[in-house]
């Protein structure tokens, strides 16, 4: 059995891996799965990892991620791989990466920014990776660590 | 740099080959004008002021710099009057106006109203005011002001007095002036000084920077000397306003210690940060700055509408 299913085994769907331990539950929040969707959803965390130290671990059976999901996952976990599995066996498996630009992920926390009142789509600029900061494309105010989870 | 059909939305957009070319474009116009009193290269071409919250000034300045470009213009100044008020969206608002019009500006109470306009429209858009965000035609009117003013821009030694924390335009006019070999005293209370964040720019970008709170310290030391109001809108609260309001007046008494050249500018309206008494001196350069916002106005419109040979 491969180390990173030490916990469980899913017939298919999708392994979120090295996330930074206690952050689960963001994950979870990001792709909707506090409601049980159908699949078995299994979540471990602080588990030892030689990357992190310590890692939390997402499986959600019968669910793929949409490009726009990896993204909002880079956000929060960088360093985090997806697996993508099939018939019990990891079939496709790659890193997330934050984007240049984060478009209709987060909401601009600026309240007078045009964005939280017209119909657009809100629109960030990534300027810098380490630590994340981003650049509002319509108001043009940066933000950083918890302003970026809290808006998620 | 294609000039035709561009927005100006933010100072953060232009290179310093954009900057030097809107202020040799603006020289160039204003002394056309001063030689045959009307130009025409606008001529059938409308300009549409939307104000969305007023600022008479800045569209006195735009509506003046069109006609003198032999332009016309349509618009309003307050949003109460059009069908905003009805709930209509900016998007729809702009796309309306686009039809009637070759070229926009526009002042909006949100930050990134004018960003948003400018992705909307076909027909370029200038931005007038986007709430607390940007005001670029200000600062490229305020850098012009300098150059006219001492012939350069480079080596000056320029003071920034008064609201720099709230005030949007110290934060473009020090941002554009990271381009320039220039040295900044930052003279504020120590409540409203710098973001950090803008006085690290322009460490990084080599700007020799001072920050102070005493103005008869720095006064012998400046080139320019820029006031700001000190405005009450700005302030979250009304205590912290209070405790600052009034800090600074720039008086005959403080420019006794200042040099024979120094040049006083400000972004009016003034309230009482700069005496009447000065107007008179030499060392009054704020009317002059006001003058100066009609031929960069007439620069950025004949550019974007493309009327002006490059
Ligand atoms: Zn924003």
């Amino acid at each position: 059995m491969p180390e990173n299913l030490k916990i469980e085994v899913i017939p298919e769907g999708t392994v979120i891996d090295h996330i930074p331990a206690g952050k689960w539950l963001k994950v979870v929040e990001i792709l909707h799965l506090t409601k049980p969707n159908g699949g078995t959803l299994l979540i471990a965390s602080n588990v030892p990892s030689k990357k992190l130290g310590r890692k939390d671990i997402v499986k959600v059976e019968g669910r793929y991620l949409s490009e726009e999901e990896v993204n909002k996952i880079a956000l929060i976990a960088p360093m985090a791989t997806v697996n993508i599995v099939k018939d019990y066996k990891i079939v496709e498996k790659f890193n997330v990466e934050i984007p240049d630009e984060v478009v209709g992920i987060l909401h601009c926390p600026n309240p007078n920014c045009v964005s939280n009142h017209e119909y657009v789509l809100p629109r960030f600029r990534v300027e810098s990776r380490e630590p994340l900061k981003l650049r509002c494309h319509y108001c043009e105010r940066t933000i950083e660590g918890e302003e970026i989870l809290g808006n998620l | 740099m294609d000039w035709k059909g561009r927005d100006v939305i933010s100072i953060r957009d232009f290179s310093k080959e954009d900057i030097e070319f809107v202020l040799k474009t603006a020289e160039r116009l204003e002394n056309e004008l001063n030689e045959k009193g009307a130009l025409d290269y606008a001529r059938g071409k409308i300009l549409a002021t939307l104000f969305f919250e007023p600022s008479t000034r800045t569209r006195l300045s735009f509506e003046s710099a069109m006609h003198r470009l032999g332009g016309s213009v349509i618009g309003f100044s307050s949003a109460a009057s059009t069908s905003v008020k009805k709930g209509e969206s900016l998007a729809d608002t702009i796309k309306t106006v686009e039809q009637y019009s070759d070229v926009i500006v526009i002042r909006h109470p949100m930050e990134g109203a004018a960003r948003l306009a400018a992705e909307v429209a076909e027909i370029p858009v200038i931005n007038a005011g986007d709430g607390s965000n940007q005001h670029p035609t200000q600062t490229l009117l305020d850098l012009y002001t300098i150059k006219m003013a001492f012939g350069k821009i480079d080596g000056l030694t320029i003071g920034l007095l008064g609201d720099l924390k709230y005030g949007r335009t110290v934060h473009s006019l020090a941002e554009a002036l990271t381009f320039y070999d220039v040295e900044l005293y930052l003279i504020s209370p120590e409540l409203l000084r710098m973001p950090k964040h803008i006085i690290e720019e322009l460490r990084e970008k080599g700007v020799k920077v001072h920050e102070m709170t005493d103005l008869e310290g720095a006064i012998p030391e400046l080139d320019v000397l820029y006031v700001t109001r000190i405005q009450r809108e700005r302030f979250p609260d009304e205590e912290e306003y209070m405790k600052v309001k009034g800090s600074y007046r720039v008086n005959l008494e403080v420019l006794r210690k200042a040099k024979e050249t120094l040049k006083v500018m400000h972004p009016l309206p003034r309230v009482d940060e700069i005496h009447p008494e000065v107007d008179k001196t030499k060392h009054a350069l704020y009317f002059r700055q006001v003058f100066s916002g009609v031929p960069v106005r007439m620069a950025l419109l004949g550019l974007t509408l493309g009327v002006l040979e490059v």
